[in-house]
């Protein structure tokens, strides 16, 4: 598969029954069920995993890289997300976690929510220093960035135009090592399947600094036993209350310390503020933090921890971090001399993935095609023809895709015309043999 | 290419469905997103207009090669003073609205920034039309 298209969110064929279930939780409206088997769409497919979360046969899962991917490196460094916290009960320490990281095969650790504390302090300073008042959107998550570019390009200039708190700590991973004879591997420890798609095909930036993306819960077990075993725990975490924060809905949010912001979580809740940003109907609020999974990371489909559970476990370790004093990290200093920078470099380009054709004047025709085909169509949107709805099966016959009788409805309107020709067909019986 | 849609006074919470399916065939059509984007605030806002003051309507949507046309017709109480009416700031809007964030007296001025054009006729106490006009290359 080219690497355009490459998705961390699957299908099992062996798995999938063909239900339809999934077909009308999809945001983007990419997939179809053809023969009995779900399809997914890629060019339009973001990475978001809700199908993971509804199909009730498992048969959509999230790809992540394999933990063998460390032995093609002479030094290994994980970047755990903040999220990672979560998972483990609230009386093991961060210490220990990182410690037992290290147990289960990388050189060295460096936390992923120290760059997030970083970014916050440059957010806020790009918030004041910011000409226009349209809402800023948080670029955090992949999907967001993703949705945004193909559903709502206008929005396209509200993002935050910075790299995310994965690709900062492979930055400052790389450069302290940048002496360091042989290969080094960054692996980020991860809650998200989008983060897989993103570092192959990465948004804002040319080539991302992170070699592999390692899904939480393919190390959970390992992890659990090397925590287990660990005896001395390393002084191995910095990170504060913030940082961690990012785990959960509102961590992002409220290390801007603005008054006006909002945090959304949830594809749906997501796509509803987008629909109102564009509007213009969200005014007053500076930063709109949007989080694709419910909860934030710690709901990303690469966890095992209950989101909610994940969830607390994360703001009794905030209460745990919280500093004494205002923190200021020595990493800080890499972004201040101009060592490191942290913002976009390429243009995020909108990707009308739902366009009819480039060529307006067909467009229109398609469109005037399609709402006849719609009209003719039994408007119950029940999905037995694998199509989330009417106006989406009107749409991919028009394009050519499919045709009319996947409708059951169509099916059984054009047999019954078929059998009326026939029983009067069987009425003329040939001149010879009338009696 | 003609759309029609017939807006419920009743619920607010249904305001603003018509403007989002209008801007997704605009996005299927690969209208230019600076004009998606004018066209969905032009419209929402008088969608919503036609919701909290007038009890509801009907919309025509009405798309050509060169230009989106957006009627809105409603038999609500009319506009007494339209001069008034497009200050910012002015508004008639009920407690009820204002508690959903409406009636800041924005929306036609809003309107009239984004579109290319505005005409509003109304009588009060048999309703109002409002036709405004977007250039697609615009
Ligand atoms: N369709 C309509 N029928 C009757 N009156 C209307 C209609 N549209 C607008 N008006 C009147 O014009 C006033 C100004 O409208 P405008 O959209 O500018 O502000 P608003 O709706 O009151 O507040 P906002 O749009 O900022 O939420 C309204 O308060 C109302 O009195
Ligand atoms: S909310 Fe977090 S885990 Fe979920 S898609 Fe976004 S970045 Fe990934
Ligand atoms: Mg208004």
């Amino acid at each position: 598969m080219s690497e355009n298209y490459y998705h961390s969110v699957t299908l099992d064929e062996a798995l999938c029954k063909g239900c339809t279930v999934c077909i009308k939780g999809c945001p983007t409206e990419a997939i179809r069920v053809q023969k009995g088997r779900a399809r997914i769409t890629a060019d339009r497919c973001i990475d978001c995993g809700e199908c993971i979360r509804t199909c009730p046969s498992g048969a959509k899962k999230a790809v992540s890289d394999p933990l063998a991917l460390l032995e093609n490196f002479d030094y290994t460094v994980a970047i755990p997300a903040p999220t990672l916290y979560g998972q483990f009960s609230s009386d093991i320490s961060c210490n220990r976690i990182l410690t037992a990281l290290k147990g289960i095969g990388f050189d060295d650790v460096f936390e992923v929510a120290l760059s997030a504390e970083i970014l916050s302090r440059e957010t806020r300073n790009y918030l004041k220093e910011r000409k226009g008042n349209a809402p800023l959107i948080s670029s955090s998550c992949p999907v967001i960035v993703r949705l945004v570019e193909t559903r709502f390009p206008s929005l396209i200039d509200q993002l935050v135009p910075m790299i995310s708190p994965m690709e900062l700590s492979a930055r400052i991973v790389r450069e302290k090592l940048k002496d360091s004879r042989g290969r080094v591997g960054v692996f980020f420890i991860s809650p998200c399947a989008a983060k897989v798609t993103d570092i192959r095909t990465p948004r804002g930036i040319e080539t991302s600094s992170v070699d592999g993306v390692i899904g939480i819960k393919d190390i959970y077990r390992e992890l659990s036993q090397a925590i287990g075993r660990v005896e001395t725990e390393e002084p191995l975490s910095r990170a504060h209350a913030m940082g961690i924060s990012w785990a959960r809905t509102d961590g992002e949010g409220s290390a801007v310390f603005s008054e006006n912001h909002i945090s959304v979580d949830g594809i749906e809740h997501v796509i509803d503020v987008l629909e109102s940003l564009e509007n213009g109907h969200i005014e007053n609020v500076d930063f709109v933090e949007m989080m694709s999974c419910p909860g934030g990371c710690v709901g990303g489909p690469l966890t095992v921890e209950n989101p909610y559970i994940a969830r607390n476990i994360i703001t009794c370790r905030e209460r745990r971090h919280l500093p004494d004093e205002p923190v200021s990290l020595p990493e800080e200093a890499l972004l201040d001399s101009g060592v490191l920078s942290i913002r976009w470099t390429e243009s995020v380009e909108s990707r009308t993935t739902h366009l009819l054709d480039p060529d307006y004047r067909k467009a229109m025709q398609m469109m005037e095609d399609m709402e006849a085909i719609r009209q003719g169509l039994p408007g119950l949107d029940c999905g037995s023809c694998g199509a989330p709805s009417c106006r989406a099966l009107a749409e991919d016959i028009v394009r050519g895709r499919t045709t009319e009788t996947d409708c059951v409805f169509m099916l059984r309107e054009r047999i019954r015309e078929l059998t009326r020709e026939m029983i009067d067909l069987e009425s003329r019986m040939p001149p010879g043999l009338d009696r | 290419m003609n759309f029609e849609y017939q807006v419920s006074g009743e619920d607010y919470s249904l305001a603003g469905r018509a403007s989002s399916d209008i801007k997704k065939k605009l996005k299927q059509l690969g209208i230019p997103s600076p004009v998606i984007k004018k066209t969905a605030i032009s419209m929402y806002e008088a969608e919503i207009n036609m919701v909290i003051h007038a009890d509801g309507g009907v919309i025509e949507v009405c798309l050509d090669p060169d230009q989106i046309k957006i009627v809105l017709k409603d038999t609500g109480p009319g506009i007494p003073d339209l001069e008034q009416a497009m200050q910012e700031g002015f508004s008639t809007a009920n407690e009820a609205a204002r508690e959903l964030g409406f009636g800041a007296g924005m929306g036609l001025m809003n309107i009239q920034r984004n579109s290319d054009s505005l005409h509003i006729d109304s009588i009060v106490g048999e309703g109002t039309t409002v036709t405004i006009l977007l250039k697609v290359n615009g």
